[in-house]
């Protein structure tokens, strides 16, 4: 069974019909993408996913449970991380801090014991540090722990934030245009981070991408998304160059 | 615990300043050294203290602007005075104890209730609405017969004078040593995330409504702890002793101790508490001399020169509050 079940979703802003009869379906340990020209409604796709909007028709399923009415928050519990097109990190705190919110859910002690340093805390923070130090030495960032998050420079903020989303411990990741903003070097890093994060955490990735190198080095599968509606679906090499695709992307000649 | 506080370098210099300041103090008085003026305002530095620290829980850390503190500093002195005052069969401790922790327990109650439903709003929003809490709670005072409506409760025991500095003195330290454990524990980085970045705190699994009603109850309570501490240091209770201005007063403190930072918070309490009691003397330019005062420390906050004061190290950040 498909980790990810998507049928038939849809949600209106008042008259405006923004994403309509999407069906999709993510298989457990693959590498999808999620493309379409500006304004197709890729993002409000993940939004929907994570519960910021809710749908106003459909279904979405994770591991065959309903997740729609759920709130953001509940979302990621069950299993769904993710990351902003325009990077939304906790700037004022540090970059371990960063990663330790992540872990919230997982390493439990009482307010009392948060209030008075007693009991569990000092063995819990000890842990929660340990685990977070881990999760940065992965994406390179163990040095800069104690930065400042807004201090750090563009491409290791990208890097943060899904290093923050993997500390949810997810089982889908949905990372919204990682590669926005970078130039080719940082475009290619990426790639690399991005096959290494589903090697050693073993996790489902959805992408939006409209950097067509990065699509077409790493997905597996493609949806393209057009006014809202799907305009196709299949392997990279084969969406990539149906006429509707480009159509869609250039406009016709 | 102990082991951990040698350890810690900066809490050995916290507990070390701690310590000085108390003895300083307890000297000053007792060998007379301080005038009367500045002796009756040991304690209400003391309360502006914890208003300060529990506002800038909300203000710093949360990030919502509230203006209705003064509210529950006023239930909290209320409360207390209403205790002290009908218990009197009660041996004093006893009396301003149990004073002490029904006052923050209604206050922390009425927390709750405007907690709930306000916290969903933001910004401006949650700033007049809190406000208009603050002055609703003003006029419920004003008109109820218990709390003796406008001529307000007098004769309340004095058991908060600078003759229980100690008392007071360790509260105020409980106080500030809570919400710095708190900010540096999973709920206080919780707390944090949500003003850095709601939506993304969300994503991260962070119950945010959650954690804006326990972030404003726990400010509540240490409101309402600190009203009955003025309660008992004044002595007599009005309800215009707790208007807007009073919130704006300790919010002042708060942004300027530079939000989210306790120790900026204490010190711009202290400053500005004793300003008007020192400037006393300048008469009719007293006013302008605080205005003046106000804008210097803010200029400050923000200059090069504070940052050469306290050379931080280019790559570390600033802790908050820690």
């Amino acid at each position: 069974m498909a980790l990810l079940e998507v049928k038939k979703l849809g949600i209106s802003f008042g008259g405006l019909r923004a994403v309509d009869d999407l069906t999709m379906s993510i298989e457990d340990g693959s590498l999808v993408g999620l493309i379409g020209p500006n304004g197709a409604g890729k993002t409000t796709v993940f939004n929907m996913l994570t519960g910021v909007y809710s749908p106003t028709n459909g279904k979405i399923e994770l591991d065959g449970k309903n997740i729609i009415g759920m709130k953001p928050n509940q979302i990621c519990e069950a299993g769904i991380a993710r990351t902003f097109q325009n990077i939304r990190l906790f700037s004022k705190m540090s970059v371990l801090d960063n990663v330790k919110i992540a872990l919230h859910n997982q390493v439990y002690y009482s307010l009392l014991e948060g209030f008075l340093h007693i009991g569990a805390y000092h063995k819990k923070e000890e842990a929660m540090n340990a685990k977070a130090m881990e999760i940065l030495k992965v994406f390179d960032l163990q040095e800069q722990a104690d930065y400042k998050a807004s201090n750090l420079p563009y491409g290791k903020q990208r890097k943060l934030e899904i290093a923050r989303a993997l500390a949810t411990n997810p089982k889908l990741l949905l990372l919204d245009e990682p590669a926005a903003g970078m130039n080719p070097n940082e475009t290619a890093e990426l790639m690399k981070t991005i096959e290494l994060v589903r090697k050693k955490f073993k996790v489902t990735i959805l992408l939006i991408e409209h950097d067509m190198k990065l699509v077409a080095g790493i997905c597996e599968y493609l949806y393209v998304l057009n006014f809202g509606t799907l305009l196709t679906s299949g392997a990279p090499e084969e969406v990539l160059h149906d006429k509707r695709v480009v159509t869609a992307y250039l406009g016709e000649d | 615990m102990i082991q951990r506080l040698f350890k810690n370098k900066s809490a050995m210099i916290s507990l070390l300043v701690t310590i000085v300041i108390y003895i300083l103090v307890i000297v000053l008085v007792s060998a007379g050294l301080l005038s009367r003026q500045l002796t009756s305002i040991i304690i209400p530095v003391c309360v502006n203290v914890m208003l300060a620290v529990s506002l800038c829980l909300i203000v710093g850390f949360l990030g919502e602007l509230t203006l209705g503190h003064a509210g529950f500093m006023s239930i909290g002195a209320y409360t207390g005075a209403l205790i002290t005052l009908n218990a009197t069969a009660l041996p004093a401790p006893v009396s301003f104890g149990l004073a002490l922790i029904a006052g923050g327990l209604v206050a922390g109650i009425f927390g709750v209730l405007i907690g709930v439903p306000v916290l969903r709003l933001r910004g401006d929003y949650l700033a007049i609405v809190t406000l208009g809490f603050g002055e609703i709670i003003k006029s419920i005072i004003n008109s109820l017969k218990l709390t003796n409506g406008a001529a307000g409760l007098s004769d309340i025991p004095k058991y908060a004078t600078y003759k229980q500095f100690t008392l007071v003195y360790i509260i105020m330290i409980l106080m500030i040593l809570l919400i710095t454990n708190l900010v540096n524990s999973r709920h206080g980085r919780a707390i944090s995330s949500i003003r850095d970045n709601y939506i993304a705190a969300e994503a991260t699994g962070i119950p945010v409504s959650k954690f804006k009603v326990i972030a404003f109850v726990i400010s509540a309570v240490f409101a309402g702890i600190s009203g009955v501490i003025y309660a008992h240091n004044v002595g007599i209770l009005k309800p215009g002793n707790f208007d807007y201005n009073r919130s704006i007063e300790v919010l002042v403190m708060v942004v300027l101790g530079g939000m989210g930072n306790i120790k900026g918070s204490i010190i711009a309490a202290v400053i500005l508490t004793l300003l008007p009691e020192v400037l006393r003397g300048l008469d009719d330019y007293r006013m302008l001399m605080y205005a003046i005062v106000l804008i210097t420390m803010m200029i400050f906050n923000n200059s090069t020169l504070k940052n050469r004061m306290f050379k931080r190290k280019s790559k570390a950040v600033e802790k908050e509050g820690a």
